[in-house]
């Protein structure tokens, strides 16, 4: 633990946990409130691209539809409460239920697949969410649903920005501790092990579409508790949270990252939202009206990292040796 | 005569026009290697691809291990003691020749469902994973990633790995593939030595190999057994010289 800190990507991760576990406290020092708004989206989006992370890093499955399950676990909990159920004992998990079904039907149907037919199809089962989403006129449509936070009375008031940010931070903590485990497990070895060649891994006794369709599951259900964060965080759920748009912006964050890095999403995840926040208001500052084109930056800067860092951000921090 | 380990019986597999398998029958007794040889196209490796799973036979059956297996995946018939290397190398290339190999024998210890425990310090993987290390001559490359490997070491590695779970059958397909000569004679006393407790399938190009190991030779042409027998009577057979063995039969 301690021999850790004295790498460089050892040090920066201990920053980082250490910055964004004080961050409620930080921003009330300076009086920033709006950055606590954005750091809980960080560590709700982090939450989403660890587990994207788990089947696209570690298992090579380029699932394009991840954003299907912030869409799946936002609206279990908005239509709830439109329905008047606004106990978090019952949404929460309902939700969770919800996304874990879907990612089982989906993961069977997908897992079938290989390389860019996968990719399709994830896709296409996404969209095929979103316009369901869009399609429930009951549900506000397109507009979406505004809706009440989940209650758990007595524990904790999700209504607290502090409170709720400090919940989410402890869910991606052990998020990252059960990915931890997860990639050097005997489960993950074999998820790996059939990134690095499935026809092996059948020849060594195992079956391959059922751990995959394991991992596709426990990431999906993972995915849908950053849906449920996301729902409570905004207090809204729209079908703007599962376009297709989302699932390619977490695909961006894991390979920005450092794919099958265990870290790789959370720094993926901040260096995302810094940009998209920090870039337009530097071009600006260049030449007023230029900050609207933001993304003719931001891509090349992704072009970079594909080309000169295969393995994102992570691989800047220096070897690794695991 | 003891029961054969593996039979097939008038295996047939088509691809169009093509009859890839021609009412193939072939077995392969416990303590024994039979070696399979034949040119180029002769549906040595569409035999493998039905023995192992990947392609189904249009007709006949596949026993193993006094099982039907015809109908079973490949994962399942691995369980049941069918181990095999490939022709074209495959082995892990990310991991290490040890993790190559402890993954082999997690194949074999159970499910894989464990979330958890730290599978990469578990000394009931490692351990027997480095005695086939070792037992193939791998023992000093354990840490070496296998992409780093020689090609003749990778081969090694790839029978270290078939032979995790000490399966009752192994099928080598071409397993001196590419190798120089001494890598080639230093397997061939490797696999006598093997074959006390492990039944071969060999496909090979190597005849001197062939003919060292084999115990029974099948020979196929184009998708049919054309002769099958002990290595004398395959060198003596008429058809086989012309058909195949040509201007090298000795």
């Amino acid at each position: 633990m301690i021999a850790a800190l004295r790498t460089p990507r050892g040090l920066a991760t201990a920053l980082i946990l250490l910055v964004l576990a004080a961050l409620p406290l930080l921003t009330q020092a300076f009086d920033q409130r709006y950055l606590l708004s954005i750091g809980t989206r960080i560590v709700i989006w982090s939450i989403a691209a660890v587990s994207l992370n788990m089947i696209l890093g570690y298992g090579g499955l380029v699932s394009f539809g991840h954003a299907m399950f912030f869409g799946i676990g936002g609206y279990a909990i908005g239509i709830l409460s439109a329905e008047g159920i606004s106990s978090g004992w019952i949404q929460w998990p309902v939700a969770l239920l919800a996304a874990t079904a879907w990612a089982v039907v989906i993961g069977a149907l997908s897992l079938r697949t290989r390389g860019l037919y996968f990719i399709m199809i994830t896709l296409a089962f996404a969209q095929l969410v979103y316009y369901v989403g869009s399609g429930l006129e009951a549900y506000g449509g397109d507009d979406g649903l505004n809706i009440s936070r989940s209650r758990f009375p007595g524990l904790i008031d999700l209504r607290d920005k502090a409170s709720f940010y400090w919940l989410c931070f402890a869910l991606l903590c052990a998020s990252l501790w059960f990915c931890g485990r997860y990639a050097n497990s005997r489960f993950g070895l074999v998820i790996r092990g059939a990134k690095s060649n499935e026809l092996r891994m059948t020849a060594l006794g195992f079956p391959v579409f059922r751990y995959r369709l394991a991992a596709f599951t426990i990431a999906g259900a993972l995915g849908g508790l950053s849906g449920i964060l996301l729902a409570n965080e905004g207090a809204y759920v729209s079908p703007a949270m599962m376009s297709w748009m989302k699932s390619g912006d977490l695909i961006v964050i894991v390979v920005l990252g450092g794919m099958g890095t265990l870290f790789g999403p959370l720094y993926g995840t901040i260096a995302f939202f810094v940009l998209e926040e920090a870039l337009p208001p530097i071009l600006n500052l260049a030449h007023k009206g230029w900050g609207e084109y933001w993304m003719i930056v931001f891509g090349p800067l992704l072009v970079l990292i594909a080309l000169y860092a295969r393995g994102g951000i992570d691989s800047l921090l220096g070897r690794r040796h695991d | 005569m003891t029961e054969p380990l593996l039979r097939t019986e008038g295996l047939v597999k088509r691809y169009g026009g093509l009859l890839a398998t021609d009412n193939v029958s072939i077995d392969v007794r416990p303590g024994e290697i039979h070696a399979l040889i034949g040119p180029n196209g002769a549906g040595k490796t569409t035999l493998i691809h039905q023995l192992t799973g990947v392609v189904a036979p249009d007709s006949g059956a596949i026993h193993f291990a006094g099982r039907d297996v015809t109908r079973l995946p490949t994962h399942a018939r691995v369980r049941l003691g069918l181990g095999r290397s490939f022709q074209i190398t495959s082995v892990l290339r990310e991991f290490t020749a040890l993790e190559n190999v402890a993954l082999a024998v997690q194949g074999h210890a159970g499910h894989s469902f464990r979330f958890l425990a730290d599978a990469r310090r578990d000394e009931s993987l490692r351990g027997p994973a480095r005695r086939l290390l070792e037992e193939v001559g791998l023992g000093e490359r354990a840490d070496t990633l296998a992409a780093s490997l020689s090609h003749g070491e990778q081969r090694q590695l790839e029978i270290a790995m078939a032979l995790a779970g000490d399966p009752r059958l192994l099928l080598l397909d071409e397993p001196m593939a590419g190798m120089g000569a001494e890598e080639s004679q230093r397997l061939i006393g490797f696999l006598q030595a093997l074959k006390q407790n492990h039944a071969m399938l060999l496909i090979e190009h190597d005849m001197d190999a062939v003919f060292q190991l084999a115990d029974r030779i099948t020979v196929l042409v184009y998708g049919r057994a054309i002769a099958s027998g002990t290595p004398d009577q395959i060198r003596a057979n008429p058809d086989v010289r012309q058909a195949y063995l040509g201007e090298e039969a000795p």
